[in-house]
Order: structure tokens, then C-alpha cells, then sequence
């Protein structure tokens, strides 16, 4: 919150407080990090909050997203156009909904969204497949991946359509203590 | 209506529940008439719904089928008959197709033969999934999220707004032809009822709640502009009516600025945030959750010497005794280690306190001082040493229980699981993880971990032969027996070792060094030999060996830790004279320096040896390619040696915090550069909270109890010595309170209250007996209330399979009774 910094105004700065679990000193380096990514793109100056988006290519060169197998469907899951582009507000909204503080309901409302790749606010057996196979990347045989997308809707579909509704999701997502330290992302 | 008729008669038929359906034709007509028109144009779904999911019982391999129904969300199979659709409500995206779920295991364990082989989606006639389509769990969830995805269903099938939760409202900007001006009222609505949602919160109530909105950064900002200033158009009543919340929101925002603006203890809380972030990336949650401890034992740290410094150091430091050895001024190298000499007679250690009431007077001026005694400010000694220990180990306590309830509560399985194959697959990805050989490593560990809990439940538990079984338990009984007698041997030949020096009553350096030495060897080797009985052991579920290993250790400490207090607290304070000590609890602060010192070297000389040699060692030697694997129980277990001993040590030595806060930031740096050269991220899973629950837990329980009862019985039981120390010609520590009491009231008689408060409150038994049986009462009130709530939940989870095995047989009722429209109808 020091005054020294041109990059936004006080107000603004209160504003990505109150409504990120942010900090003022680390809202500058976020901001620092999203310059970095498109140096000649992002201006310096943010007082006017300048429509700019970053596009995904980007986005997922960033260490801590270069080797995640979910990398796209979080940045399609945070922009605003469902492509990957991402305007600052949507970058500071990504890492603040994955940081250590934000609660267990939010990340479950956005692992959610992540998972569901076709979007459709219901993970299907496809969705599971296709994160299957993002999490093992080739580990595992057809059978043995068909096998597990089948075992894992039986255990968590509770009302029965073959698909995991968000309610199936948060029931589950409860069971797992570890999902809050794992579903975190560090910057 | 001989369909509606057949219905119910089937119905009634197979189930006394549904007897009242036949009365509800009236409600039917609608439905069946549906029916009816669709029957004249069904047609199959143009997509081949091959997923069958024929299971007979639970452990028959799926036919693998790829399923081919659900790979594209095109929007044509809404409607496939083309009829108009009155019935639908509206906002029905397409992509839904409803499933018959191959539910072969009930909870009760019988498979539902009947429901499932007729759920065969391939069979399903239009008019059927139309119907399912519109149920109302497909539309509720539709409608109230995304509005705009009902625009683009047509126009931009892939881009439907990705917050499409609960609450977004931000209208769609790229070409839509259409707009409705009811969907962008109800979006209105909607950001009208959240704002208020929020304005009716206090500041920080309101401000937890937008955080907790999954809604873009834009909106909550908007939201935010709109709840908290919006406040400024209101009558001049409602503005003197909140004039108080204006106030107290001011005073709210500056304390906030305040603190965000605190550089210095900001950036000493994320001091090590880039070290952490780069090991998490290399290791995982697992190994972090070791350098997270240590951090936060840091702090602890940090706090007890903040609160002993400023209370007992500060002053003891201005106002210094005299001397009693002049000869004793040099410090050399052996003294820095046993903390004899130089140490003994400084700030360090209990005997440098005096007991004397420092009086410092309040104007400045030392005539006007002594003639009017009201202005001078008495500093008494003893009770501020005695205060400010009994004060830092309440505020410990109060920080350990709640950091444990809190980090309970995160870690908390409320319902029990029937499975884990669907939460390994969500859950168990670290997000954290970064550098490329590390993601490799954790894929194939979540690989390996889902084929075995595919193996597990194929074929079921391992069953081993008798044997077999007898063989494996005769090996734990004796890995078992040979841990237990190690700890055993080990407690009593520190308690043998300890006897005998005090037998000969001269306490030479090379004897003290040896008892310390001792005591750090055996926490040093032992948990190497636990380890090697563990592998022995060969146990299957990784949970069970981490618990068991750090079981063996805890109890090798507590017992080392008990024999110690037992030597200091009983042989020695008992009898100091007996011993030739002028000073015992300086003696005592000498051995616990000592302990931590020479325990800090032994541990560097592990990591070097431990770690860097053997790696060398099994790279030429074994020709090993793998690193060894950080053994996070065993380290954590020794932070929580070093700190009981702290604890323990802060009574008779107030700047230990000081020595350990030093010993934690060295080690911080050398374990994390050992772990980055020496060790790779392990092959087991790791369950990183309920670990950390179980480390604080293990902190809170055996470590600080222990240190807590020890300075507990020291202060009531253990006459202090008389030579030396803040407490000196006291029979007990407890009457250095007496003492502040008497001189306050006669020096300060107005503040005599305070002392009538004391001695009606903290020394009436009765208070304190009525205050803990208020405590316990509500305890197990809560207690009551959670196990009530327990049961609630597994009544829901009841309810809902049951709802969900209603909608299975509905579905296939109205598919039978479509069929037989299909056959008995005429086209």
C-alpha cells in the first residue's frame, strides 16, 4: 500500500483487497508476473483499467502452470470469453480463488468448473475420462481407464443419472480432506 | 384412456406405494397426450446409445464400450421429434442425456437385478428422454445459472460463460442477435439481492462473504462499489441512525490499513515464501508440510521471546545484580556449549534474576521520589517473571488449541466413505507440484494408486493363508518387542548414567557433556532402527506404517523427556544441597542449553552423514539410481523434541526461545538444501492434512502438557533456592504473587480493587471449580449436538439414494408404458 507505487490507484488497490484474498504487496507482484508475460502488451500503468487480455499460450508458459495437466482448463475456466484469455482481473482471480486462504466452498464451485470440460454444469463419463487420462497421461489401458470413470460415478453419483451433478461433486469433494491443500496453487 | 389405465394398473400392480397414481388422471393427461403425439413420430435418438452397463455383479470387468453418446454437445437432440414443445419450460441445453446409472451396489448390498438390466439407454424412445430432459433437477440448475448460456446454446455452443455458477449475471457481449429484456431484469434481480445481501453484513462479515463469491473479479468489484458506498443517497434519519456504522466502519478500514501496511512483520510471516514454493514444486505437499511446522514453530518461538524479553529480560537487563564471581568474565568455546562459566551469570540462566521490587519513579526526580511514595511505580521481580510464565504458556496453550480445532475441522471426514477410486481421482492431483520430473513422478504415483484400488475392489482383500498370517504376526509381535525393549534399554541407561553422577555428587564437564551426548545419541539412532523393524515388517497400507513409526518415536521421546524431568525435577531440585549446588535451576537451564545444542549438532552430523553420504554410498557402491526418500515423520518428531525441551527449559532459562529461534532458522536452510541435493519426492502417498493435524496435535498433547504439568509442579511443589534467583527465601514460587499483592496495597491503595479481584477469583477454589464444570457442560453439549447432526446426515444420504432409485423405476415405467404405446397404439 506504500505510496511510491504508479501502477494503481489507492482505491483500486482497496478494491482487489476487499475482494481477493490478496494483499496490496502481492496484488503489485501479480501484477509484475502478468507484465512479464507480455511485457510489450500489459502497460505499466493500470489506473485506467486498460481492457488488455492475455492470450493462453501465454498464460500456460508460467512455471507454476507449465506442467500442470489441467493448465488450460483453468485458464478457459477463469476467462471471461471461455477461450483462455486473461485480463488481469480474471489473472488475479485465478490465483486468488486457488491460494491457500480461499474457502473450501469456492474451490469445490471452481474444481467443478474445471473438471466439467464440456461445460454442460455436469461432469459426465467423458469429462472423467478425459481428466483420467490428463492424470495419468498414458499410464493406464483403455480398459483400466473405462473401468475407473465407471467405478468413480457409482461411488459419487448419489442421485442416480449416471452424471455428477455439483451437488455429487461437493458431496464427495467433503469426503477428501486433502483436497484444500492440494487444489492450491503458490505465487 | 387405456393407457393412463394399464399405467396405473401396472403400477398398482407392482407397488403398494404408487396405489394413488390412478387418481391423479387429470394431472396425467397432459403427459400422456405427449405420449401420444410423440409416439405417432418416434424416432430413436440418431446417436447409437451403446453404453450398456450390464453388470451382474460388482466385480465383472465393463465391456469397455467407448461411448460414442455424449462425445459432442450438439444442441439437435433437444427436440428430436421436432413437435412443438409447450411442457418444456425453457432453458433446457442440450447436451443433457439422461443416464441410467449401472447402480449395482445398493447400500444395503443387494444388487438391484430388476431396475438395472432394464435400463438400457439404447432402448429409450424419444418421447421418454424428451420427458427426462425436462425434469425438474435437469432445469432448476439450468435457469439459475448462466442465463446466457440459453442464448448461446444456439448461436455459441463453446462459449458459455465459464462462471456459469450460481450467481453470474454479466450479460454476453459478442453477437448476440437476440436480446431479452426479461433474462437482463432477472440478472438485475439477482445482483439487486446479492448487493443487499452483502449491505446488511458488518464490514468484515460482508467482506468474507464477497471473497467467497464465485463470481468474476469485475462483478464482485461492482457489487462491492454498489454494498459499500452506496450509502451516501439516504434520508438524514436513516444517516444518524448509521452514523455508528460509519464510525465504526472507519475505524475498521484504518486498522486494516494499518496492518497491510505493516512491511516488516508482513514480510517476516512470508519469510521463507519463495524457498517453500519451490520446494512444494519440487516435493510436493508432503515434504512442504514439514518446513510449514517448522515455520510455524518459528513463530511460536518468536512470541515466547517477545513476551519474556519485554517483561523479564528488559528490566532484569537495566537494573543488574551485582556480580558474585568477578574471574568468571571470559566466555571461551566450551562455555558457549555447557553454558557454565561466563553463561551462568549472565541473562541467560535463572540465577542472574534478582528478587528485589526495582522502583522507578514517575516523574524522574529522585527527592520528590522518596518523600512521596504514591508516585512510585514499583517493578516487583519475582511476580513478573512469575506472571509472564504462567502468561506465555496460557497464550501458547489458547494459540495451540485453536490452530488445532481449526486445522481438526479442515481435516475432518464427516461421512464415512463407501469408496475411494472417484476421490483419488479429483483429489489427488497437487496442484503445487511443478518441475517436470516431480509431475512424472506423481502421475505414475496416482497411476499405481488407482490400479490398486481397482485390484482391491476386482478381486477384493488379499486373502492370505494361515500361514502366512501367523508367519506376519509372529514378525510384528517380535518388531514389535524388539522397539519396545530398545526404548526400554534406552530410558534406563540415561537413568542409570544420570544416578551415577549424582551419586558422586561433583558434577565434572565431561560428565555432562557425556549424559547430553547420550541422550541426543539415542534419539538419533533409534528411529534408524524403528525404521529397519517397519521394513521388516512389510505392512501393506502406507497410513498405518507412517502411524506406527511415529508412534514408536513419540514414545521414545517421552520417555527420554520423562526420565529427564524425573532426574531434574525430583533428584535434583528435591535435594539441591545434598548436591553442592548453590544454584539448581540455573543447573537445570544449563542441561536443557546443553540438550538443544548438542542435539542441533548431532542432527547437522545426520543430515551430512544420514543423507549426503549415503546418497554417495548408494550411488557407487550400490549403484542405486534412487535417491532416499525424506523421512518427514522422524524430523517433525525431533522439532517436537526440541520444542517440548524449550517449554520445559523457558522457567529456568527465560532467552531459550532466543538459542531455539537461531537453531530453527539454521536448520530450516540446511535441511532444505539437503532435501534439494540429497532426497527425491517419495513414491507414497502422503495425506498432508491429516498429517498436519496429527503433528500439531501431537504438539499440543504429549509436548506441551508434559512442559506445562512440569513447570505446573515446579511452581507449587519445588522450594526455589535460596542463594540464588528471582524466588529466593520464598518457600514456594506462588507466594511472589502474595508479595506484588501486599506491597500494591500499600503503596497503591486505589488499586486495590485489582487486589480483591484476585484473591475472590483466581484464589477461590470454588470459582474455578464452577467455571470448569461450566466448560465441560458445554463441551458435551456440543458434543450432543454434532453426534445429532451426524445422524441427520446419514438420514439425507439415505433419502437421496432412495430418490434416486425412485427416478430409476419411474424411468422405466414410462419407458414400458411408452412402449406399449408403441405396440398397442395404431400408427
Amino acid at each position: 500500500m506504500g505510496n511510491k507505487q504508479t501502477t494503481f490507484t489507492d482505491e483500486q488497490l482497496e478494491a482487489y483487497q476487499d475482494c481477493t484474498f490478496f494483499t496490496c504487496k502481492e496484488i503489485l507482484r501479480l501484477h509484475s508476473r502478468y507484465r512479464e508475460l507480455a511485457p510489450h502488451l500489459v502497460p505499466l500503468d493500470y489506473t485506467n483499467n486498460p481492457d488488455i487480455k492475455v492470450p493462453l499460450t501465454l498464460i500456460i508458459t508460467m512455471p507454476e502452470l507449465k506442467e500442470n495437466p489441467f493448465r488450460e482448463r483453468i485458464v478457459e475456466t477463469f476467462s471471461e470469453d471461455g477461450q483462455g484469455n486473461l485480463s488481469f482481473n480474471d489473472f488475479v482471480d485465478m490465483f486468488s480463488a486457488l491460494c491457500e486462504t480461499s474457502p473450501r466452498e469456492l474451490k469445490t464451485i471452481y474444481a467443478f468448473k474445471i473438471y466439467d470440460f464440456n461445460r454442460d454444469n455436469f461432469i459426465c463419463k467423458e469429462d472423467l475420462q478425459k481428466t483420467l487420462n490428463k492424470l495419468t497421461k498414458g499410464e493406464l489401458t483403455p480398459e483400466e481407464v473405462a473401468l475407473v470413470c465407471d467405478k468413480a460415478i457409482e461411488e459419487a453419483d448419489l442421485d442416480g443419472d449416471s452424471k455428477l451433478s455439483f451437488s455429487d461433486f461437493e458431496n464427495m469433494i467433503s469426503k477428501a480432506p486433502d483436497f484444500l491443500s492440494n487444489f492450491h496453487i503458490r505465487i | 384412456m387405456e393407457h393412463s389405465v394399464s399405467f396405473s394398473v401396472n403400477i398398482c400392480e407392482m407397488d403398494p406405494d404408487y396405489e394413488n397414481l390412478g387418481e391423479d388422471e387429470p394431472d396425467e393427461e397432459p403427459i400422456f397426450q405427449d405420449l401420444r403425439e410423440s409416439a405417432a413420430s418416434t424416432q430413436r435418438s440418431p446417436e447409437t446409445l451403446q453404453m450398456d452397463i450390464f453388470r451382474e455383479c460388482t466385480d465383472s470387468q465393463s465391456d469397455g464400450t467407448p461411448d460414442t453418446e455424449q462425445s459432442d454437445g450438439t444442441p439437435d437432440t433437444e427436440q428430436p421429434d421436432g413437435t412443438p414443445d409447450t411442457e418444456q419450460p425453457d432453458g433446457t441445453p442440450d447436451t443433457e442425456q439422461p443416464d441410467g446409472t449401472p447402480d449395482t451396489e445398493q447400500p444395503d448390498g443387494t444388487p438391484d437385478t430388476e431396475q438395472r438390466s432394464s435400463l438400457q439407454r439404447h432402448c429409450w424412445s424419444a418421447a421418454t428422454q424428451k420427458v427426462l430432459s425436462s425434469m425438474p433437477s435437469r432445469t432448476v440448475g439450468k435457469s439459475s445459472t448462466a442465463v446466457t448460456s440459453q442464448h448461446s446454446s444456439q448461436l455459441h455452443q463453446n462459449q458459455a460463460s465459464p462462471h456459469g455458477s450460481a450467481h453470474s449475471f454479466r450479460p454476453v457481449r459478442d453477437g448476440l442477435s437476440k436480446v431479452d429484456v426479461k433474462e437482463i431484469s432477472t440478472e438485475e434481480n439477482k445482483k439487486e439481492r446479492l448487493v443487499s445481501s452483502i449491505r446488511g453484513l458488518s464490514l468484515g462479515e460482508g467482506i468474507r462473504k464477497l471473497r467467497a463469491m464465485p463470481l468474476s473479479l469485475t462483478d464482485k468489484m461492482e457489487i462491492r462499489r454498489l454494498a459499500f458506498s452506496g450509502i451516501a443517497g439516504n434520508t438524514l434519519l436513516s444517516r444518524n441512525i448509521q452514523c455508528y456504522s460509519h464510525l465504526r466502519a472507519y475505524i475498521l478500514r484504518m486498522w486494516r490499513q494499518c496492518l497491510f501496511s505493516c512491511h516488516i512483520i508482513l514480510s517476516f510471516l512470508q519469510l521463507w515464501h519463495l524457498p517453500m514454493k519451490r520446494l512444494s514444486g519440487r516435493f510436493g505437499t508432503g515434504v512442504l508440510s514439514y518446513f510449514l511446522f517448522l515455520q510455524t514453530l518459528l513463530h511460536f518461538n518468536f512470541l515466547l521471546l517477545i513476551i519474556t524479553g519485554l517483561f523479564v529480560v528488559f528490566p532484569q537487563a537495566i537494573n543488574p545484580p551485582p556480580l558474585y564471581d568477578s574471574h568468571l568474565n571470559n566466555l571461551t568455546g566450551l562455555e558457549l556449549l555447557m553454558g557454565t562459566g561466563y553463561l551462568s551469570q549472565s541473562l541467560m540462566f535463572y540465577g542472574y534474576y534478582t528478587n528485589t521490587i526495582t522502583k522507578t519513579c514517575s516523574t524522574g526526580e529522585s527527592p520528590v521520589c522518596k518523600a512521596d511514595r504514591s508516585q512510585i511505580v514499583p517493578y516487583s521481580m519475582p511476580a513478573a517473571y512469575f506472571l509472564t510464565i504462567v502468561i506465555a504458556f496460557f497464550i501458547t496453550c489458547i494459540i495451540l488449541v485453536y490452530s488445532m480445532s481449526r486445522s481438526f475441522g479442515r481435516s475432518l471426514q464427516v461421512l464415512k466413505s463407501k469408496g475411494n477410486l472417484a476421490v483419488q481421482v479429483f483429489c489427488s492431483w497437487d496442484f503445487k507440484v511443478s518441475k517436470k520430473s516431480s509431475v512424472r513422478l506423481h502421475c505414475e504415483n496416482i497411476s499405481n494408486r488407482l490400479k490398486e484400488l481397482l485390484s482391491e475392489t476386482i478381486s477384493g482383500e488379499d486373502k492370505k493363508s494361515c500361514k502366512q498370517r501367523l508367519c506376519r504376526l509372529i514378525v510384528r509381535l517380535l518388531a514389535w518387542a524388539a522397539c519396545l525393549a530398545s526404548i526400554f534399554s534406552g530410558a534406563i541407561a540415561v537413568h542409570h548414567m544420570s544416578e551415577a553422577f549424582i551419586k558422586r555428587r561433583s558434577f565434572s564437564d565431561t560428565e555432562l557433556l557425556l549424559l547430553s551426548a547420550v541422550v541426543s545419541g539415542f534419539n538419533l539412532l533409534l528411529p534408524g532402527f524403528f525404521n529397519l523393524c517397519a521394513w521388516l515388517e512389510k505392512r501393506d497400507s502406507p497410513n498405518v506404517r507412517i502411524c506406527v513409526s511415529i508412534f514408536r518415536n513419540l514414545l521414545l521421546k517421552v520417555s527420554i523427556v520423562g526420565v529427564l524431568c524425573y532426574r531434574w525435577l525430583w533428584r535434583i531440585a528435591g535435594e539441591p544441597g545434598h548436591h553442592g549446588l548453590k544454584c539448581w535451576e540455573s543447573f537445570v537451564g544449563q542441561e536443557l542449553y546443553r540438550l538443544l545444542l548438542i542435539d542441533f549438532i548431532f542432527t547437522v552430523l545426520y543430515t551430512f552423514i544420514g543423507e549426503f553420504l549415503w546418497r554417495l554410498f548408494s550411488k557407487r557402491m550400490l549403484k542405486r539410481n534412487r535417491k532416499p526418500v525424506f523421512d518427514i515423520a522422524r524430523n517433525v518428531l525431533e522439532l517436537i523434541y526440541g520444542q517440548t525441551l524449550t517449554w520445559l527449559g523457558l522457567l529456568f532459562a527465560p532467552l531459550l526461545p532466543a538459542v531455539q529461534i537461531i537453531k530453527l532458522f539454521v536448520l530450516f536452510y540446511m535441511k532444505k538444501s539437503s532435501v534439494m541435493l540429497n532426497c527425491q519426492a517419495s513414491r507414497k502417498p502422503w495425506r498432508a492434512s491429516q498429517m498436519s493435524t496429527l503433528f500439531i496435535f501431537i504438539l499440543c498433547f504429549p509436548s506441551f502438557l508434559v512442559a506445562a504439568v512440569s513447570v505446573i509442579y515446579t511452581f507449587w511443589k519445588i522450594t526455589p533456592s535460596s542463594g540464588c534467583g528471582p524466588f529466593r527465601n520464598l518457600t514456594t514460587v506462588f507466594q511472589s504473587s502474595k508479595l506484588l499483592r501486599q506491597e500494591l496495597e500499600i503503596s497503591h491503595p486505589a488499586l486495590s480493587w485489582l487486589t480483591w479481584l484476585y484473591s475472590s477469583l483466581v484464589e477461590n477454589p470454588l470459582i474455578l471449580f464452577s467455571t470448569t464444570g461450566v466448560f465441560l457442560m458445554v463441551i458435551y453439549f456440543h458434543n450432543q449436538v454434532v453426534d445429532g447432526q451426524r445422524q441427520i446426515i446419514a438420514q439425507l444420504e439415505k433419502q437421496i439414494e432412495n430418490e434416486g432409485k425412485d427416478k430409476k423405476f419411474l424411468i422405466t415405467k414410462l419407458q414400458e408404458s411408452s412402449e406399449q404405446n408403441n405396440l398397442v397404439s395404431p400408427q
